[in-house]
C-alpha cells in the first residue's frame, strides 16, 4: 500500500525531443486511477516509467514517500499486468504465479497458501496445473493478474491488459478487476485507450494527448466539464457535437443562421472564435421553436436502447441520442433542441474551455 | 490446396519412391558390399544380396582395422569421432546461446558492431582460414590431441545468428515481466530463456554432430597419429593406390559404421528437431 507521486516527469528518447512533457500527478494510497488516451499520446510509457522499465530524462517519482528513480523495478515494490499477458510459456500456471515469490526466497508452505489464496479470489484452482497455451484468454488473464496479486505489492499496474479479450470477456474481466479492487483495496494504475474502461472503472482517471495530461478528474466531473476540446471529443461515446463559430454581439453564430448565446459571465472575455460542444444525448427532439437545428436525417445507428440519429448543420455533422424506436426516418427532416445548462464552451483557437 | 485425384496420387508416390530408390540404392550396395569376400566384390557384376562375411568383416575393422593403409581399429577411429562431434556441438551451442543472449539483452557499447562482426565471419569458408588456423594450434602445441581437434571448431557465426533470431522472437514483456519479478539476468537466461530454446538446441545439437562428425579437411591436418584420426579420414586412409590394393568389403564396413551415429541422432532427435525448425513456442 502506498501513494505514488510524480512531479514533472519527462521523457525523451532522442536528445531534446519529449514523449512525455512534464507530468504531475499525487496518487493516494488505494486509489484506482486510470491513464486514458489515443495511442501514442503516451500513456504506456508514462506506466513503464513508474513501473521503472524507461529511465526518466527528467523530473522525480516516488511511491510509498521514497524516490524510486534509480530504483530497479524488482525494488519498488509494485507488480505490473502486461497487455499480451507475459506469461512464461514453459511454465505451469502455478509456476507463473509463484515465480516471483521463490526468487524473492519465499518459504514453500507460504508460497503455497499465497498462491492457493489467489487462486481462490480468481477462481484459477483447477487450472494451477496447466501451462498457458492450454488457457483461454480470459484465464491467461487471471494468472497474470494473480502473478501480480500473489506478491501484495504496494501498487498495481495495468498496461492495458484488456485490450486482447473479445468484447464480452473485456466487460466481464471490468467487473472482476472492479471487484478485485473493493476487496483487495491495492493502490492501481491502469492504462488503457478505452473510454468506456476509463469511465467504468477509474476512481479519478488522467486523460493524456501528445504526452501532455489533458485533465486529471473522478469520471463524472471529466464527463461534465471537460477541460479542452480533445478530452470533451475522446470521453463520451459517440463524441461531442462540435460546432465552431464566431462571436458577434455575446452570441456564437454556428452558421446555416443558428446564434447560440454566450452565458453571462463569458459575455465580457469570450474570444472571437468559440467551438460549442453539445453531447448528442443532450439534443432533444422538439416540435416547433425558434433555436431548434433542423437537418435531413442522413443514417440512422441503432443500437437497441438507443439510436444515433446523423445529420449536417451547414459543413459540420451532427449526432443526436434519441430513444430506440423514436428514430425519425432516414431522408426526413430533424428538429432538434438544444437542451438548456449543457452546452459547452471552447476556445477554438487554444482548444481550453471557456469557463463561465 | 491439392485436389485428391487418383493420377496425382500415383505420380506423387512415383515421384516419390523414385527419390528413395536413388537416395537408398547406393546405401544398400554399401552394405551389401561390407558382407561380402573381397573375391566376391572384384567379379563383375557385384552381388546385390548379402553373403556371409557380415560378422568377419565388422569384427576384423572394429578391433584391428585393415591390413593395408591405415591399421588403426575403427572402434578407436568411432571414438575419436564421436568425442570430436559431441564436444564440436555441445562447444558450439554453449558459446553461441551465450553471445547471442548477450547480443540481444544486454545494451552493450558497439553491440551492433559485434554483432555484424560475428555474422561477417559467417561469409569466410574454414578453408580460408585453415591455415593461420593451424599455426595457432601448432603453437599452442594442440596437434594430435582432443584440444586441438575441437577447439578451433568451436566458434560459430550461425548458431549464434540463429539463436539471435530466436531470441527476438520472444516478446520483450516476458524479460520484463522477469525483471519485475526480480530475476537478474543469468537467472532470466536460466529460467526462461534456455526453457524456451529447448527445441531449437535440439535442432541446432542434430546438424552441428553431423557437421562435426562429417569433418574431413581439419582432422587430416591436425591429427598425424593413427590414433588420433576420425572415421572420416580413417575410410580416406583404407583406400590405398590402385583398386586391386584396397580392401573393400573393409571399407564399406566401415562406411557403414560411420553412418550409424549420425543416423541414429537423427532417428532419436527427430521429433525435436523438426519441432525446433517449423514450431516458435510462445
Amino acid at each position: 500500500m502506498a501513494d505514488i507521486r510524480l512531479q514533472g516527469v519527462k521523457k525523451s528518447y532522442t536528445k531534446g525531443i519529449l514523449v512525455i512533457h512534464g507530468v504531475d500527478a499525487v496518487i493516494a494510497d488505494g486509489e484506482f486511477i486510470v491513464i486514458v488516451g489515443p495511442s501514442g499520446c503516451g500513456k504506456s510509457t508514462l506506466l513503464r516509467m513508474i513501473a521503472g522499465l524507461e529511465t526518466i530524462t527528467e523530473g522525480e517519482i516516488s511511491i510509498g514517500g521514497k524516490v524510486v528513480n534509480q530504483v530497479e523495478p524488482k525494488d519498488r515494490n509494485i507488480a505490473m499486468v502486461f497487455q499480451n499477458y507475459a506469461l512464461y510459456p514453459h511454465m505451469s500456471v502455478y509456476d507463473n504465479m509463484s515465480y516471483g515469490l521463490r526468487i524473492r526466497g519465499f518459504s514453500k508452505p507460504d508460497i503455497e497458501t499465497r498462491v492457493q489464496r489467489a487462486a481462490k479470489i480468481l477462481e484459477l484452482g483447477p487450472f494451477l496445473a496447466r501451462k498457458p497455451r492450454e488457457l483461454s484468454g480470459g484465464q491467461r488473464q487471471r494468472v497474470a493478474m494473480g502473478r501480480a496479486i500473489v506478491r501484495e505489492p504496494a501498487a498495481f499496474l495495468f498496461d492495458e491488459p484488456l485490450s486482447n479479450l473479445d468484447a464480452k470477456l473485456r466487460v466481464q474481466m471490468r467487473l472482476e478487476i472492479q471487484k478485485l479492487h473493493r476487496e483487495l483495496g491495492t493502490t492501481s494504475i491502469f492504462v488503457t485507450h478505452d473510454q468506456v474502461e476509463a469511465m467504468t472503472l477509474a476512481d479519478r482517471m488522467i486523460v493524456m494527448n501528445a504526452g501532455v495530461v489533458e485533465q486529471v478528474g473522478a469520471p463524472m466531473a471529466v464527463y461534465d466539464a471537460p477541460a479542452s476540446l480533445f478530452v470533451a471529443g475522446f470521453i463520451g461515446s459517440p463524441a461531442m457535437n462540435f460546432l465552431p463559430g464566431s462571436v458577434r454581439d455575446g452570441r456564437v453564430d454556428v452558421g446555416d443562421g443558428h446564434l447560440i448565446a454566450l452565458p453571462q459571465p463569458l459575455l465580457e472575455r469570450a474570444p472571437a472564435q468559440v467551438t460549442v460542444g453539445i453531447r448528442p444525448e443532450h439534443l432533444v427532439a422538439c416540435a416547433e421553436g425558434d433555436d431548434a437545428f433542423t437537418f435531413p436525417v442522413e443514417t440512422i445507428e441503432a443500437l437497441g436502447a438507443d439510436s444515433m440519429v446523423h445529420g449536417k448543420v451547414g459543413a459540420t455533422p451532427l449526432v443526436a441520442r434519441v430513444e430506440g424506436h423514436a428514430a425519425p426516418a432516414i431522408g426526413s427532416t430533424a428538429r432538434f433542441a438544444l437542451m438548456p445548462g449543457r452546452l459547452h464552451f471552447f476556445d477554438t483557437v487554444t482548444g481550453r474551455r471557456l469557463v463561465p | 490446396m491439392v485436389e485428391n485425384r487418383p493420377f496425382l496420387t500415383f505420380v506423387a508416390h512415383a515421384v516419390l519412391i523414385a527419390g528413395v530408390v536413388v537416395v537408398a540404392f547406393p546405401l544398400w550396395v554399401t552394405f551389401v558390399a561390407s558382407t561380402l569376400t573381397y573375391e566376391q566384390i572384384a567379379n563383375v557384376p557385384m552381388p546385390l544380396w548379402p553373403g556371409d562375411q557380415f560378422l568377419a568383416n565388422y569384427g576384423q575393422v572394429l578391433t584391428a582395422g585393415s591390413t593395408k593403409g591405415s591399421a588403426a581399429p575403427v572402434s578407436t577411429m568411432l571414438f575419436n569421432s564421436l568425442v570430436m562431434a559431441v564436444v564440436v556441438a555441445v562447444g558450439k551451442i554453449c558459446i553461441s546461446i551465450v553471445s547471442a543472449f548477450a547480443v540481444v539483452y544486454f545494451r552493450f557499447p558497439l553491440r551492433r558492431f559485434i554483432f555484424w562482426m560475428i555474422f561477417v565471419t559467417l561469409m569466410l569458408p574454414i578453408e580460408v582460414r585453415i591455415i593461420p588456423t593451424f599455426k595457432v594450434a601448432s603453437d599452442l602445441g594442440i596437434l594430435d590431441s582432443y584440444l586441438g581437434l575441437t577447439l578451433p571448431l568451436i566458434a560459430s557465426a550461425t548458431a549464434t545468428f540463429l539463436f539471435r533470431q530466436f531470441f527476438m522472437t520472444i516478446p520483450d514483456e516476458l524479460a520484463e515481466a522477469a525483471r519485475i519479478d526480480g530475476a537478474g539476468p543469468m537467472r532470466f537466461f536460466v529460467d526462461v530463456v534456455l526453457p524456451l530454446s529447448r527445441t531449437n538446441v535440439a535442432a541446432l545439437f542434430v546438424i552441428l554432430f553431423i557437421f562435426g562428425w562429417n569433418q574431413y579437411l581439419w582432422p587430416l591436418l591436425i591429427t598425424g597419429q593413427e590414433s588420433m584420426y576420425t572415421v572420416v579420414i580413417g575410410i580416406k586412409r583404407m583406400i590405398v593406390g590402385g583398386d586391386a590394393a584396397t580392401e573393400w568389403q573393409l571399407v564399406m564396413a566401415t562406411a557403414m559404421l560411420a553412418l550409424m551415429p549420425p543416423a541414429a541422432v537423427v532417428i532419436l532427435m527427430q521429433k525435436w528437431f523438426v519441432k525446433g525448425l517449423v514450431e516458435t513456442e510462445k
